[in-house]
């Protein structure tokens, strides 16, 4: 097994929600947006991330990053608990992590040129590097990610946005990071855009190394990029695996939901394909369904699952599922026949 | 490198062209495309002129009495532009006195622009503490957040509460008058209100995309604050320290009004209006000048303050 970078155990994050109108003594709402997440990331692999809008992606990715404080578990970085270091220190493993937003434009500073923009964290974790080796390399990453070196006095609000997720990318990039999450870097683009980013992401993570965490809503762009894949629903994850085995032989009920959702390019097998739709809506993160959270939506939901949360089972080798009766689930069909 | 020739090529096509465009350009072109923000500008500068080049066009200090006019001031007073056969003012040639004399025969030309000066240096005193001191502080305030933001939103909030002008009577008489405790009770006031904005501002930029970017990298808060919080700020700290001026004029004045402001012989627009109001009935004139002087500069500050609001929020028109 290659070895690990970054693992989460049993990663809780509850927001409180202040109830509308309440005095400022009564106690808040909690809205559980990840709830005991475990997941690991090896050296130079990508792993996806997929789940419904509100599933809580990008809360964990906040949460590995540092801008949500996590409550409760912890968050391993070569096997080195991040959430406990002094602010200084988690400051300075920034360096290590970076992050590509969804929103290209509104993730740049619209008071800061390009230039200014792209070797913020170079001047914040290479104090060391004098101001001309800081533009040479700027200037050298611009090219990289495919932007003209000297487009580095312009503003954000210049660009396009796939130009602007090119900035975004360069500056995550800038730092020679080990890990790169990009949370849905490619939703807000148009469709012709879309491949030439993920293409672009997929080349330099083969040039640089790295390993990046790709986060998505539907499978159609993260089994192309992704080694492994996890399936987040209402802040847990509910199957985990090789990306073949997920969108290949998906085990949870709710995974082969999502992977129906994908249309199949040939037309007649997408007419007589069986398709489970999920039915009904995600429910609240604040009032969650007891026991198994997919329960209120599940074409083959029992009485038991209301009990207890079903753990993940390792259903192959290190393909694992969420759901005890995931075999009774392969009559409802949807896996696509790669 | 990654990139291909043709996609680099591609890239060099849709690559934006002409001079770089910062917000602020825009903004500024927007601003002179506004002619009623340039015209407060223009009337702005005249006043400023007229201020900082008046004592060397003056023909008399501000403490100087003419004596051939003391006792007579009603009938010989008024502006030297105004002479003529059927009046007893003597002509600019022989005393200079371009807007009279007040109703101590000192020259009013030169007590306007000393008085402008003042009132100038207040307004523009009161707005750069409140630029510096408010934005700084609800920048702190709102980007922290949490207990730090309670217990500061809490202090102005008391600050506040505090009857102000009781507080500026008591420090005027005990450590007597003088323009420094002017300044220090204006300065006192100035930011409080700039702190409340520019808290609530930082509170909706904390959620914005690019700050958390910082963070996430790993920047530090002063970093985030002075670098990122601040400069997104600014539009609106501008606007409402162009606005704070003309309040920062009004209040002094309201202050000299009640005779607690700038020490004789020194005055300011208030003083001077409220010696004015005085002699309406016999000297119209020492009312009208300094109140043309004020109307028009507070026209002034207001027309530039909405000018600049435009420029730098175009979504707000
Ligand atoms: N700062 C916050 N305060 C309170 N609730 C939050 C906060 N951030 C997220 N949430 C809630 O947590 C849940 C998960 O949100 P999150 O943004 O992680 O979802 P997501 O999977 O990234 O969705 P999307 O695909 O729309 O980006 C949502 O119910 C959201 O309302
Ligand atoms: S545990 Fe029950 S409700 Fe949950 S996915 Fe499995 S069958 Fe459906
Ligand atoms: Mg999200």
């Amino acid at each position: 097994m290659t070895d690990v970078l970054l693992e989460t155990r049993d990663l809780d994050v509850t927001f409180d929600i202040a109830k509308r109108g309440a005095m400022p003594w009564t106690r808040p709402d909690a809205l559980q947006a990840v709830s005991k997440a475990n997941l690991t990331v090896h050296r130079g692999e990508t792993l996806g991330l997929v789940g419904e809008s509100g599933s809580g992606k990008s809360t964990l990715a906040r949460a590995i990053v540092g801008t949500v404080r996590p409550t409760g578990g912890r968050v391993l970085w070569k096997g080195r608990d991040i959430t406990a270091l002094k602010p200084a220190e988690r400051r300075a493993h920034g360096r290590h992590v970076q992050m590509v937003f969804q929103d290209p434009l509104a993730a740049l500073d619209p008071r800061m040129n390009v230039g200014q923009i792209i070797a913020e964290p170079l001047k914040t974790h290479r104090g060391d590097l004098d101001a001309k080796e800081q533009r040479r390399r700027v200037g050298e990453m611009m090219e990289r990610v495919g932007l003209l070196p000297n487009l580095q006095n312009r503003y954000p609000h210049e660009f396009s946005g796939g130009q602007c997720q090119r900035i975004g990318i360069a500056r995550a990039l800038i730092t020679e990071p080990e890990l790169v999450i990009c949370d849905e870097p490619v939703s807000a683009l148009d469709v012709s855009v879309q491949a030439q980013v993920v293409n672009l992401l997929k080349g330099l993570q083969k040039d640089m190394g790295l390993s990046l965490m790709f986060i998505a809503h539907d499978l159609s762009v993260v089994r192309h990029i992704s080694s492994r894949i996890d399936v987040l629903y209402l802040g847990r994850i509910v199957e985990t695996g090789t990306a073949a085995e997920v969108t290949g032989a998906p085990k949870h009920p709710y995974t082969r939901a999502l992977i129906s959702s994908v249309p199949i390019p040939d037309p007649r097998l997408e007419r007589t394909r069986h398709r489970p739709v999920l039915k009904g809506e995600l429910p609240s993160p604040m009032d969650p369904p007891s026991g198994c959270v997919f329960r209120t939506r599940c074409p083959i939901a029992r009485e038991s699952c209301a009990e207890a949360r079903p753990p993940l089972l390792e259903a192959a080798p290190g393909h694992c599922v969420a759901c005890p009766f995931y075999e009774d689930a392969g009559a409802m069909g949807g896996a696509v026949s790669a | 490198m990654v990139v291909s020739h043709s996609q680099s090529a591609a890239l060099t096509a849709a690559a934006p062209m002409g001079p770089p465009r910062s917000l602020w350009a825009d903004a500024r072109a927007r601003f002179f495309r506004n002619r009623a923000a340039v015209g407060g500008l223009v009337v702005l500068g005249l006043v400023a002129g007229f201020a900082i080049f008046g004592p060397f066009v003056a023909q008399h200090s501000i403490e100087e009495i003419n004596w051939s006019i003391l006792g007579k001031v009603d009938d010989a007073g008024g502006p030297c532009f105004l002479s003529g056969p059927d009046n007893e003012i003597p002509p600019c040639s022989e005393t200079g006195h371009w807007f009279g004399t007040d109703a101590q025969a000192r020259d009013l030309f030169a007590r306007t622009v000393q008085g402008t000066q003042i009132s100038l240096m207040v307004g523009v005193v009161g707005a750069l503490i409140a630029v510096l001191v408010g934005t700084i502080y609800g920048a702190v305030s709102g980007y922290f957040g949490g207990r730090l933001d309670n217990m500061m939103m809490r202090v102005v909030d008391v600050l506040m509460s505090v009857p102000y002008m009781f507080v500026l009577i008591l420090l005027l008489v005990v450590f007597g008058r003088s323009i420094l405790m002017l300044f220090i009770g204006i300065g006192l006031i100035s930011w409080l209100d700039m702190a409340r904005i520019a808290r609530g501002q930082t509170l909706s930029l904390r959620s914005r995309d690019f700050i958390e970017a910082a963070i996430a990298t790993g920047v530090h808060p002063f970093r985030i604050i002075l670098r990122h919080i601040v400069p997104n700020l600014l539009g609106v700290v501008i606007v409402y320290a162009t606005l704070l001026v003309p309040s920062m004029i009004i209040y002094e004045s309201f202050i000299s009004f009640l005779g607690l402001g700038v020490q004789e012989p020194l005055t300011s627009w208030g003083a001077l209006i409220n010696e004015g109001a005085d002699q309406m009935r016999q000297g119209l004139w020492m009312l009208l000048i300094p109140l043309a002087f004020f109307v028009v500069s507070l026209f002034g500050f207001f027309f530039v303050g909405d000018g600049l609001r435009d420029a730098l929020d175009p979504k707000d028109r």
